[in-house]
């Protein structure tokens, strides 16, 4: 039969079941197949943060969202185009995200009145008009998986347990994957288990000839390659780019890495990653608590490595006075903070922006350290090579805010040449560097460089340069004991000025404004940049002008932030938390920007965001003044919603 | 789950991968400009001097040596030797020492900690840094309160104990530290007293020597909030019967000389129970006495910690009347940052091409090409 071939130019799919029903792994393939054929996409996983919930359970439900195109597109999307439900409990979990005319491509298998009932369905959906809305494909996709496989002599359990690549082959035919990529990697998965390998393959392949003989779909789709740099690329998580961007900052800087961590989500995939590339002088040491992790990286900067430890919001609690000693000894560190969902234990495996203050702010005394956040995934690769630039330049704890989205989030990355990454000198103290008194030339080691305000960092081997550090207060220059008042007052401002001077080594903040008209700019952070630049395309294209930029470095700001935001008489923050920056905005800068704030545990949707925008785009245009606190009183009722 | 059997290298000495000096050392060398500010009297400044007088024999260079601490008064140690220091936060020290001796097998690293500092806020990281067995040397000072926050009890202090914070008395059951670090697998446990300065070097001698985290409790007198807690062990007239002395090879007797020339009290082994006691040693003054071949003779490398454990339940809870002085233990083991180092090593297999290296890593998995 020849089917139609249609062409789109972009597609969301979401792929829900149960948690043991294989989502992520068959979200992860349809992945890398998208990527291999070229197009542009950004994934959005969505999982319990229990291992093995109740089957057939709403909380059971794990899902995985892919948006592929045939141009650079910037989140995984807010409404999905297809669902796919293995189970009653999926579909019911993910109808509301859908837009009326959605594809919805049902396991009718699960359907049953027990698992009805656990899905807390009182009638079978499939049989009622509750689903006329949308296109509904129901087939028992478990039976002919059975079906497929029963050459391979598997239990019906076993068998059935391949129904997500039959799931996988469909689509896969629906958008015209190439299938090399997924049958390679099952070959490779599961070498060691040749019925199970061959079970997944032949599910596989089976799902891919239903799509193509079945008279159910009668059109196939296209989505073109997305036109990109030269280059060569991969798919990469968040995660991933991280640990890359952490063993970069090690080999550029020449100093071997020492990871000290303790298991948490959603960070553990970094220790994990990091704990498979000792080949790169890279140490990981699992410690015995969060504390622990953060003191044996701290250690091992004392000793002349590279120390990195990676956490989230709950584990920087644990770290906080540590993360003190560092600032006091002036070491470089790297602090990784994974935000989720909070506080306290909150949404382990979800998304949030809330731990930005805690970051700032978390530490007795005057604690100032420099914070730097990547914007999508595989900018965390960039954004850890930065954090190491800093920390060593500076000889600084550096917090890197990564989040729960960004961490198993996936996009297509321009692999940077080697070459092209910066140097990073450390320039150990070889020598004295004082000469006292009695003419005796000594080491001190808080004497500083004059453009940096850096210490000397001089590593324990070194003959001729023992010195005695701690967290007590310590005298300008030589570095001994010291209580003297105006000594103290004088260390505390010379430590903040210190990290105020990297503000020297950043570049200015960069304003998109094409038409060079807006009266309103959009300013975010962190994993908040591809909303954000989804909902302000959605607002230019609308005919509207407004203008966008987003920090990198939060701590210290760019040096003309204050400059930009005055030159705008609007500005709109959006943030997954209830206003984190607006808050340091405000009171650095003394301008009262809108706040839009949504803490939901997922990215923000762009639609949403970009009728936010129009809204205050519109009341700005329309008034000499704007009315910021109309607006930020609409905002707070929406939180509260 | 799988597990690999790891290779275990040759145990060489705890002081092997770190420089040596050329030139003879003496202690000036290693005494800093800092005024020591400890309360006269105190206990620290007897260890002070015996590491002081003790670590030029160790002929390393002075630079590969790193004293880390933590919070409280023994914890100012560092800032007054002339080696590398870092007096860090309370109770972190051993897992600061562990980054540093994972990362550097050149350097020869001590902790400086004190009860409160390693068995109370520290008790986590002193634990697994023991059972880990990392390359280290933990001096515990013991003085069985809380002396830098000025008088309140301790996790070594006695039940009953009335301090400002405990006016009708303690309710905490105190920890024997040498027990908790046998029964944290540790590999090198020892006890000395601050006041015998000879029993303090060969301890510290041992302790330096060997490789892994060895754990060295100091019965250490503070004279202003817990004076004389030690006195009966370092009366004239009562040490005699209140140290049970600890020596490898040799019977466990004290106590006013028996006819074979040794101490009239011996240990032995309770047949019933397992556990060890206290017995008179026959004499013909006290027929009634065990057989002196009954006396336990002490073994210090038995890989069994059981006798070694149950030799530290004969450390008086309370006040101390006895207490065995000496290393309890003493075996060999790898150490966590050998084998950590190891791997590393292994996994590098001669390479380092970095460059190359991490533009392989880089561009490893599916990739596709834009031209």
């Amino acid at each position: 039969m020849t089917k139609q071939v249609k062409q789109l130019d972009r597609v969301i799919i979401r792929f829900a079941g149960d948690s043991g029903d294989g989502m992520q792994l068959t979200g992860d393939r349809f992945t890398q197949e998208t990527a291999t054929f070229g197009n542009d996409l950004s994934t959005l996983p969505n999982f319990p943060a229990e291992i093995r919930a109740p089957q057939g359970t709403l909380p059971g439900v794990s899902s995985f969202q892919v948006h592929f195109a045939d141009h650079d597109i910037l989140t995984p999307g807010d409404s999905p185009d297809v669902l796919v439900a293995m189970n009653p409990a999926a579909l019911k979990a993910n109808l509301g995200d859908l837009k009326k005319g959605a594809t919805i491509i049902v396991d009718s298998h699960d359907f049953t009145t027990r698992n009805l009932n656990k899905a807390g369905y009182p009638e079978n959906p499939l049989e009622t008009d509750a689903l006329d809305e949308y296109a509904v494909h129901a087939f028992d996709l478990t039976d002919m998986t059975v079906e497929a496989v029963k050459e391979f002599g598997l239990s019906r359990k076993d068998a059935g347990r391949a129904k997500n690549m039959f799931a996988l082959g469909l689509l896969s035919w629906m958008y015209g994957r190439p299938t090399e990529p997924t049958i390679g990697f099952l070959e490779r998965r599961f070498a060691k288990v040749p019925d199970i390998r061959d079970a997944n393959v032949t599910s596989f392949k089976a799902g891919w000839n239903f799509g193509e003989t079945t008279e159910a779909f009668v059109v196939s789709y296209e989505i073109k390659p997305a036109p990109m740099a030269a280059g060569t690329y991969r798919n990469i998580t968040g995660n991933l780019a991280l640990a890359y961007g952490l063993i970069a900052g090690s080999t550029q800087s020449g100093l071997p890495l020492f990871l000290g961590s303790y298991p948490i989500t959603p960070a553990s995939d970094i220790l994990h990653e990091l704990s498979k590339h000792k080949r790169f002088d890279v140490t990981t040491f699992q410690a015995e608590d969060e504390i622990a992790g953060i003191g044996a990286a701290l250690g091992a900067a004392f000793g002349g490595a590279l120390g990195v430890t990676t956490t989230s919001g709950p584990g920087i609690a644990l770290k906080s006075e540590t993360i003190g000693l560092g600032i006091m000894l002036e070491l470089p560190l790297l602090v990784v903070d994974v935000q989720r969902g909070g506080p306290s234990t909150g949404l382990p495996t979800k998304t949030e922006q809330a731990d930005l203050l805690q970051a700032m702010f978390g530490r007795n005394g005057e604690a100032p350290v420099p914070i730097v956040a990547p914007q999508s995934p595989a900018d965390c690769f960039d954004a850890a090579v930065e954090a190491a630039r800093i920390a060593v330049t500076y000889r600084t704890p550096v917090m890197l805010l990564s989040d729960g989205y960004l961490a198993n989030g996936s996009e297509p990355w321009r692999i940077p040449e080697v070459a092209d990454l910066p140097e990073i000198d450390p320039g150990f103290a070889t020598e004295a560097n004082h000469t006292n008194a009695k003419g005796e030339q000594e080491f001190w080691p808080y004497l500083r460089d004059q453009e940096t305000l850096a210490r000397p960092w001089a590593v324990p081997g070194t003959p001729g340069l023992e010195h005695r550090i701690g967290g007590l207060e310590k005298g300008e220059g030589h570095g001994n004991i010291s209580y003297d008042p105006a000594n103290h007052d004088f260390m505390v401002r010379t430590r903040q000025a210190k990290v105020d001077r990297i503000a020297d080594s950043i570049p200015p903040l960069a304003v998109d404004d094409p038409s060079g008209r807006a009266r309103v700019l959009v300013l975010g952070w962190g994993s908040t940049y591809g909303p954000i630049g989804a909902a302000v395309r959605q607002v230019r294209n609308s005919g509207l002008d407004v203008a966008q930029a987003h920090l990198r470095h939060l701590n210290p700001f760019p040096k003309d932030l204050g400059e930009v935001l005055k030159s705008y008489d609007a500005v709109m923050v959006p943030e997954m938390n209830l206003g984190q920056l607006s808050m340091l905005l405000r009171a650095k800068y003394l301008v009262d920007v809108v706040g839009y704030n949504h803490v939901r545990g997922l990215p923000l949707r762009a639609a949403e965001l970009a009728d936010a925008i129009t809204d205050l785009v519109e009341t700005t245009s329309s008034s000499a003044e704007p009315s910021s606190t109309v607006e930020s009183v609409e905002t707070t009722k929406e939180t509260v919603r | 789950m799988t597990t690999e059997s790891l290779p275990f290298p040759g145990l060489p000495s705890g002081l092997q991968g770190v420089p040596t000096s050329d030139a003879p050392q003496n202690r000036k060398e290693f005494t800093s400009d800092q005024e020591v500010r400890w309360c006269p009297g105190c206990g620290d400044y007897a260890v002070l001097a015996a590491v002081q007088g003790f670590l030029p024999d160790l002929g390393l260079r002075r630079e590969n040596i790193v004293f880390v601490s933590g919070i409280g008064c023994s914890s100012r140690f560092p800032y007054y030797l002339d080696t590398y220091g870092m007096h860090s936060i309370h109770g972190r020290a051993p897992a600061i020492a562990t980054g540093l001796a994972t990362s550097r097998s050149d350097l020869s690293v001590w902790v400086v900690t004190g009860d409160g500092d390693a068995l109370s806020i520290g008790g986590n990281h002193l634990i697994h840094a023991l059972r880990r067995n990392v390359n280290m040397t933990i001096l515990l000072f013991n003085n069985r309160i809380y002396g830098l926050t000025k008088g309140q009890y301790s996790p070594t202090s006695e039940l009953g104990k009335v301090t400002k914070s405990t006016p009708m008395g303690s309710l905490d059951n105190p920890f024997n530290p040498v027990s908790l670090a046998l029964g944290a697998e540790g590999t090198f446990v020892a006890r000395t007293v601050d006041s015998d300065r000879k029993h303090l070097t060969s301890v510290l001698s041992a302790a330096a020597a060997h490789r892994g985290t060895a754990l060295v409790e100091i019965f250490q007198n503070c004279p202003i909030f817990n004076d004389g807690a030690f006195d009966e062990l370092k009366g004239p007239e009562t040490k005699e019967t209140a140290i049970i002395p600890l020596v490898h090879g040799e019977p466990i007797r004290f106590g006013p000389a028996a006819e074979d020339g040794l101490g009239g009290k011996g240990v032995v082994r309770d047949q019933a129970t397992g556990s060890v006691r206290v017995v008179d040693v026959a004499s013909p003054d006290n027929p009634d006495g065990v057989d002196p071949s009954e006396v336990l003779v002490h073994d210090a490398h038995a890989g069994d910690p059981t006798t070694a454990f149950a030799l530290s339940r004969l450390t008086d809870a309370g006040y101390l009347h006895q207490a065995p002085i000496g290393i309890f233990r003493q075996v060999e083991h790898p150490t966590y940052d050998d084998l950590a180092r190891e791997q590393i090593a292994t996994a590098r297999g001669g390479e380092d091409d970095e460059g190359h290296a991490l533009a392989g890593l880089l561009n490893s998995g599916d990739t596709w090409t834009v031209v």
